[in-house]
């Protein structure tokens, strides 16, 4: 550590100090701006003009010029989304999805991950290398015999169909695992020789200390399930049991017959918690995404 | 930091240590130790059992179904490789393979391209409040849906009143039929993708970057290296371990599309647009060929697994470590 930061110094001693090369790099931090915010134009653009769009009046949907900025906000195809769709039953199944998956992941995932790491057992490395095999396979190739499975039970088209095959999961009890073998060791220790039981040495030592990494366990569960369209477009039938996006995508119709503001604006209530979650927990979900990729 | 921890911990151990001198009878250790051998199957039953019941018995089940003809009206029959036979001459799921395979070809590129130019620019030096702005912004489009994406994307992409035509008559590009024509969908659906999904690579590229060491960088601009050398002679081969992953993450994702097609074209026009993933969820639920969609997913899952050894065997041969 000493040694680079005195390599360091001395590489800043001995470079020429020039006052040329700096102006040059001012004009190219300028560039580089102009460039970065070309890209965001391009990101944001899009996602603004579904806002502006949907709070305007129906008929001036597909007005050009476009709008990108909300001036005279019309809600009028807020009240048509309620009324057209049954958004309120919409959100709901979709939350009660995606939180049943998100709480059941986090406690399921923690406790997998705990005795990975740290309960010792026969075929641990064994049982932890098929779990980590298994998320080589991608949900869509399972699909089928998953659907037999749920009509097998006799949960076909009700939202356990999407609950219970989603909770047990290998990348949050990956993750899991990872942050209890970051953990220091000698705290369980501490504990079993205070005359804890395993039992209460997780719950009481471990498990609050793994908050963290449930949150982000949690926020990915709830990034991906709020917005996944495959699962539900196969296992859900009727429209009471439809989900967000789902309903959205019917909403606008095959041939895109749906009135525009009107999807636009189901578009953007259904992405009100996602930006919440982008707002609160946007670090948690870069860990999360990132987990696992050697970094 | 390390020492304090120490002390702590051996403070506590000692003060622990006396306790059970007064308290525990040696007795119960035995029994704590029988308990053990049961406990960490309690902490496992819920993740094992669930994952045996929901992903383990599906994924054996959809190799053995691969080899039966079934719609679930009847009973199954054994057909051997039938399935396979049928499904690799089957004109719409060859047309579908290939389409996935351009389709993965040209998205990848697009996304590793864009998000490795991205991610430097921003690395690089920049004012703070920048550069927290630029990266929520590129990873902003993770947090939504793909099918809301989509649903978007779709009027934006319209011929006559998209405002992608409308931007473009102002550069004199007559209106493009995007979503009526083979070539003009297949654009859509990869624009659309790549807009929603380089920002992961992004962040796999903004970590790699910010794990190389400045001095690195220092040693290159004595030795006379600038802008774009510096990159390409230090930044590309230093950061040549998260390039293979990402590259690996992007294919695999890639290879699964199906929402924004589905959403945006549905496969069309023609088979235009069709996707792997698309065949096994019509063959399946469509038209009722439960073998054959079987089939289908057991080759594109040999494709994944194909490239995912591939890339152990790469990351040994071409990859720079430090």
């Amino acid at each position: 550590m000493t040694t680079t930061s005195t390599q360091r110094a001395a590489v800043e001693r001995l470079a020429p100090q020039r006052p040329a090369p700096r102006k040059k790099r001012n004009w190219s931090m300028a560039g580089r701006i102009v460039l970065l915010l070309i890209a965001s134009v391009f990101i944001l653009g899009p996602v603004l003009w579904t806002l502006s769009t949907s709070l305007r009046p129906p008929a001036e949907s597909f007005q050009l010029p476009p709008s990108f900025l909300p001036l005279n906000p019309d809600f009028s195809s807020y009240d048509q989304v309620f009324k057209q769709l049954n958004i309120m039953l919409l959100v709901l199944n979709s939350a009660l999805v995606t939180g049943l998956i998100a709480v059941g992941q986090m406690f399921t995932a923690a406790l997998a991950g705990y005795a990975f790491a740290n309960l010792k057992f026969r075929g641990r490395g064994a049982l932890f290398s098929i779990v980590l095999a298994t998320m080589m396979v991608p949900a869509q190739v399972t699909i089928v015999p998953v659907f037999m499975l749920i009509r097998g039970i006799g949960l076909s088209d009700t939202l356990l169909a999407l609950i219970l095959p989603a909770i047990p999961t290998a990348f949050g009890t990956f993750l899991m695992r990872q942050y209890f073998l970051g953990l220091p060791s000698d705290l369980g220790e501490a504990a079993a020789i205070d005359g804890a039981s395993p039992w209460r040495t997780f719950r009481s030592v471990y498990a609050p200390l793994a908050m963290p990494g449930m949150a982000i366990v949690g926020i990915l569960a709830f990034n991906y399930h709020w917005n996944e369209f495959f699962r539900p477009l196969i296992l859900t039938i009727s429209e009471q049991n439809f989900t967000l996006p789902l309903g959205l995508v019917s909403l606008q119709g095959n041939l895109g017959t749906g009135s525009i503001s009107v999807v636009l604006a189901g578009v953007i209530l259904s992405m009100i918690p996602a930006l919440v979650v982008f707002m609160f927990g946007q670090r948690a979900l870069r860990d999360g995404l990132t987990a696992g990729t050697g970094k | 930091m390390s020492t304090a921890t120490t002390g702590m911990s051996t403070k506590r151990r000692n003060g622990a240590g006396s306790k059970r001198r007064n308290g525990a009878a040696p007795g119960s250790e035995t029994t704590g130790r029988q308990r053990q051998r049961w406990l960490p199957w309690a902490f496992l039953a819920p993740t094992i059992l669930g994952m045996g019941l929901f992903t383990l018995v599906p994924i054996v089940a959809s190799v053995v179904l691969a080899f039966f003809r079934w719609d679930i009206i009847s009973a199954p029959s054994f057909v051997g490789f039938d399935n396979f036979a049928e499904v690799v001459q089957d004109p719409t799921v060859r047309v579908s393979f290939l389409n996935t395979i351009m389709f993965v070809v040209v998205a990848v590129a697009l996304q590793l391209g864009l998000a490795l130019a991205l991610a430097i620019m921003v690395q690089e030096k920049l004012p703070a409040w920048l550069r927290v702005f630029f990266r929520s912004a590129f990873f902003f489009p993770l947090i939504l849906s793909a099918a809301s994406v989509s649903i978007f994307m779709r009027y934006l992409f319209n011929e006559q009143f998209g405002v992608v035509n409308w931007l473009l008559s102002f550069v004199g590009i007559p209106a493009v039929p995007w979503l009526t024509t083979p070539a003009g969908s297949a654009a859509v659906v990869i624009l659309v993708y790549v807009w929603q999904n380089f920002g992961f690579s992004f962040l796999l590229f903004i970590g790699g970057l910010a794990s190389i060491p400045t001095e690195t960088y220092e040693a290159a601009s004595i030795d006379g290296a600038t802008g774009w050398r510096k990159h390409l002679h230090v930044t590309l081969p230093l950061l040549s371990p998260t390039t293979l992953v990402a590259s690996v993450m992007a294919i695999i994702n890639a290879l699964q599309v199906f929402d924004q097609p589905y959403v945006l074209t549905r496969g069309g026009p023609g088979d235009s647009t069709r996707t792997a993933v698309m065949v096994i969820f019509e063959s399946a639920f469509q038209r009722l060929e439960f073998g054959q969609a079987s089939a289908i997913g057991v080759i594109l899952t040999l494709i994944i697994m194909a490239i995912t050894a591939a890339q152990f065997r790469l990351s040994k041969r071409f990859v720079f470590y430090q």
